[in-house]
């Protein structure tokens, strides 16, 4: 049975990362040029890595299925970066910023790893800023902050509400000079299709090219994945149509351990659902719950206009239930809250949306600064509903946006796999079973930046890394297996389309195992994938063939993926007998509905091992918590 | 917000690949006016895939306006008819009952077509590897309130980094020229005092590369803004002239 090592360097939790750089072996200069790195995913965390790894001198072979390494999905982030700068000398430190993080994670993620995330949170502010990234600033020309959910203090840098575009820009760049300089190759429109091991080692992956068809090999001394998150497993979510789960489902089925899978964050603020041919749901940023209130009507059916109905008859639910979070309350309690109040039948108009309401913040700051804080917000609102924010309050509910889980990885970001290394949102690290808003940036970020150019450096001085040929076996044993694959998807010429297959594994996804889940309908979900799943294989209809661009090739590979995950989220979150974060089983709750979490025996993260189809081997690694006491949270 | 659905002739161009010949294809839609255009393609698609008939190519990913790959002219305009948007932010509501729509890829000799509605347009990051960076190592940088920058400097960097990269400005454009683009990241380097340093080299290897790749020269007739999705102004354009110029003044050529 394989035995996870988190490898957390021992002592005082503020001298771990100081300790373990000292520590670890390093390459020299000279050495650096002879070893080869493959990234799989230039969003945040791969173009970070692989410009760094670049700036170092290692040889970066980069992976993207985008057109333009400009394109990943971390550019819709909107919202903010967090670091503990305590530039607004309100009382933040990096062990605030640890502890709301751990607290916020609702006590499921690693100390140490969240520690250093804290620590290094400054130092990405820093390198962001040198890059030319054009932050927010005061008139004094300092930089700005605003606050996000979760937290008391104000941490949160952004660029208008395009931060990750702005982001992602100043990573795109830092890897563009190195691949000036020769550094770095970019492979763009590749679609990694597997994972090369070899004697237990990760020497090289498999890809698609997206233009011709061809399947190529390439090889490495380590591989780093950084391929983002899997919320589109619930067809609807506000993920960039194309994130998908293929990079890391195939190395967890070459061995890559996957950690808490059923950790999936439903986002409260986005647009809800207009119809059946809905493609996304579109995010509007959790920074709006900085100035607008949320409220449905205290009566149960009122379909009146917003606008008509009278203070007293409007239930502010999150100010009312939770008094010193209020309006920023996590995320997670946000949106089981406003579901809450529309089962109860309060949604707005009678639909399944809540009100996010800016009257009392124009009344307070003027139009003009709410439009100075959020104009591109409620300009993308009025474009999509056609409705004026400035007048009519925002309608909004919770949708699948942020996937927690991902593939196991130790302090070093490795997974079970020997030379693989995950970071971004694909691994599984730190933000437990709930991520606090504006912290995903900076986990890529940090992880790209900062931690892996070291660890990677302790990896391959350590183990000494040998190249392995693509001509060896086990690539030509991956291509074949790609090509049968593509093969067989071709072939089965059924009659149900792609996306008909995804949009009802989406729909089982949301409803069974999605907000919120109980044991009966986790089952079901179980049963109700499989089934799709054969269904898939035996009456899917993909068009087209392999040499040509075939985007209907593409999603179908990707849906197959879908179609064993979420047999993967089920279970885990079947066998997770407590609510803790986002994981909300109804049969484990306080009596006022809060989310009851079991210490005793559930306080480890759960990682799977897969062994056949539908068989998944649990190993747990316990969580110990020796500098902040495990407590209930509580946001009252 | 249910309201009435919509029935739409479309006139799709179809091209097999780089090198084929293409042409218009006709397609009728009912669609309701809540749907994207996007989300009406993928109907269509859905319809097209359920037929075994091969779907029309067209490129999307965060439907939200800011990751630039999606693009399509419609009757005539990159990003279709309503001004400031992305092809995915445009609403069927703004079409009527009976209409007839135009949809074509980007055309740029830069930009050239691969397979139906889709574009290689690998050339602007061919640009920005030329010289769209400020060349700073991990690590090696100064706290984040050392270099104090006037909000209004930020915010007008801002707006020029807003650029989504989406070609619009090279279709719109009689000569596909590409300046809006590139001004826009130069501009952006100009202002900040962080891109001091490297600002007379950067707006010359750009423009150099620009030059190679086969767009064309700003005649200054502006279509560019006027179709740009973020509202990039011209004035980058200006900015860029001068700083162009300035660099050959004040600096040697560079060798780029
Ligand atoms: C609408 C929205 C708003 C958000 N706002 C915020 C915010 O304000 N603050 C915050 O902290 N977080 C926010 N987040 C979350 C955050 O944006 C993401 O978690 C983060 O950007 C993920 O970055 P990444 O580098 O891990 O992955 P991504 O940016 O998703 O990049 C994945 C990369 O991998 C490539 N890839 C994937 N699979 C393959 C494959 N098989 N082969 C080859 N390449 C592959 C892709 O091409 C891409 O380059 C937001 C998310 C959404 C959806
Ligand atoms: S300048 Fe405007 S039109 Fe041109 S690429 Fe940038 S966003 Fe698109
Ligand atoms: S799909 Fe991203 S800008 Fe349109």
């Amino acid at each position: 049975m394989l035995k996870l090592d988190s490898k957390v360097p021992t002592g005082p939790i503020e001298e771990k990362w100081t300790n373990h750089i000292f520590n670890m072996k390093l390459v020299s200069p000279a050495n650096k040029r002879k070893y080869d790195i493959i990234v799989v995913g230039t969003g945040l965390a791969g173009a970070s890595a692989a410009a760094t790894l670049g700036e170092l001198g290692y040889n970066v072979k980069a992976f993207t299925f985008h057109d333009s390494a400009r394109r990943a999905h971390s550019i819709a982030a909107q919202g903010g970066i967090n670091a503990a700068k305590n530039y607004q000398n309100d009382g933040d430190s990096v062990y605030r910023l640890f502890y709301d993080t751990i607290k916020g994670g609702d006590f499921r993620s690693r100390e140490a790893n969240v520690y250093r995330l804290a620590e290094v949170s400054g130092n990405i502010i820093d390198q962001c800023v040198a890059q030319g990234v054009p932050f927010a600033r005061e008139y004094g020309g300092t930089l700005a902050n605003r606050s996000f959910g979760g937290a008391l203090v104000s941490r949160t840098f952004y660029a208008k509400g395009q931060t990750g575009q702005q982001l992602l820009l100043g990573a795109y760049t830092a890897m563009n000079r190195q691949i000036n300089l020769g550094k770095v190759k970019l492979y763009s429109r590749r679609e990694m299709l597997d994972l090369v091991v070899v004697d237990g080692v990760a020497r090289g992956i498999v890809v698609r090219n997206l233009l011709t068809g061809e399947i190529e090999k390439y090889s490495a001394h380590a591989v780093i994945l950084a391929t983002g998150g899997y919320s589109n497993v619930f067809f609807l979510s506000t993920n960039a149509m194309n994130s998908n789960t293929t990079a890391i489902w195939r190395a967890h089925k070459k061995g890559a351990a996957f950690a808490n899978p059923c950790f999936t964050q439903i986002h409260p603020t986005c647009l809800p659902v207009h119809g059946e041919s809905q493609s996304k749901l579109t995010l509007m940023s959790e920074s709006l719950r900085n100035d607008g209130r949320i409220w449905v009507s205290k009566i149960k059916g009122d379909k009146r206009h917003p606008n008509d109905i009278p203070e007293e008859e409007r239930d502010y639910y999150l100010e009312r239930k939770y008094p010193s979070y209020g309006n920023l309350s996590p995320r997670d309690i946000s949106s089981r809250s406003a579901k809450e109040v529309v089962d109860e039948g309060r949604g707005a108009q009678g639909q399944e949306a809540v009100y996010l309401d800016f009257r009392d913040a124009i009344k307070r700051l003027g139009k003009k600064v709410i439009e100075e804080r959020y104009g591109n917000l409620f300009e993308i609102y009025q474009n999509i509903t056609g409705e004026n924010p400035y007048e009519v309050p925002m309608k909004i509910y919770p949708a699948p946006h942020y996937t927690m889980g991902g593939l196991w990885v130790d302090y070093n970001l490795m997974s079970t796999i020997p030379g693989l290394f995950v970071a971004g949102e694909a691994n599984f690290s730190d933000h437990g079973a709930n991520r606090l808003g504006a912290s995903a940036l900076m986990q890529g970020l940090a992880d790209g930046y900062f931690i892996l150019p070291y660890t990677i450096g302790n990896y391959i001085a350590s183990e000494r890394p040998k190249l392995v040929e693509t001509s060896h076996p086990e690539f030509e044993k991956a291509e074949n297996n790609i090509k049968n694959m593509i093969n067989k998807l071709l072939s089965i010429k059924g009659k149900r389309t792609v996306d008909s297959i995804h949009k009802e594994l989406g729909r089982i996804m949301w409803n069974k195992v999605g907000m919120s889940r109980n044991e009966k309908g986790l089952k079901e979900a179980i049963e109700e994938i499989k089934e799709l799943r054969e269904e898939f294989w035996k009456n899917v209809n993909v068009v087209g063939k392999n040499e040509d661009v075939n985007q209907c090739l593409e999603r179908a590979g990707r849906v197959a993926d879908y179609l064993e995950l979420g047999e993967l989220m089920a279970r885990d979150a079947l066998n997770r007998n407590e609510s803790c974060g986002a994981h909300f089983r109804e049969e484990y709750q306080t009596q006022e509905g809060e989310a009851l979490r079991n210490d005793e025996e559930y306080a480890y993260v759960a990682a799977w091992v897969f062994k056949e189809l539908g068989d998944w081997e649990l190993v747990k690694e316990p969580l110990e918590f020796e500098n902040i006491q495990l407590a209930t949270r509580s946001y009252k | 917000m249910e309201e009435k659905k919509l029935n739409l002739t479309l006139k799709i161009w179809r091209q097999a690949a780089p090198d084929a010949a293409g042409g218009f294809q006709e397609y009728k839609v009912y669609v309701s006016p809540d749907s994207s255009f996007l989300e009406m393609l993928d109907e269509l698609n859905n319809e097209l895939e359920s037929q075994n008939l091969d779907p029309i190519a067209f490129e999307s990913d965060c439907r939200e306006g800011i990751c630039g790959t999606c693009g399509l002219v419609i009757n005539g305009h990159p990003h279709g008819p309503i001004p400031k948007i992305a092809t995915c932010q445009l609403h069927m509501r703004h079409f009527k009952d009976g209409d007839t729509i135009w949809v074509e890829p980007f055309r740029a000799k830069a930009f050239p077509v691969i397979k139906d509605l889709m574009v290689d347009r690998s050339a602007f990051d061919r640009i920005m590897e030329a010289g769209g960076f400020i060349s700073v190592n991990t690590g090696s940088v100064p706290d984040g309130n050392a270099i104090p920058i006037p909000k209004d400097i930020a915010s007008e960097a801002m707006d020029s980094a807003s650029c989504i990269g989406c070609g619009a400005c090279v279709a719109a454009c009689k000569n596909a020229s590409a300046m809006l683009f590139v001004s826009a990241k130069v501009s952006q380097f100009a202002l900040l005092p962080q891109g001091q340093p490297e600002r007379y080299r950067r707006v010359q290897a750009m423009v150099k590369k620009m030059d190679e790749l086969g767009f064309g020269a700003c005649s200054n007739t502006y279509a560019c803004e006027a179709e740009c999705p973020k509202g990039i102004s011209i004035k980058n354009i200006a900015r860029m002239n001068r700083e162009f110029i300035k660099a050959k003044v004040k600096t040697e050529e560079i060798d780029v």
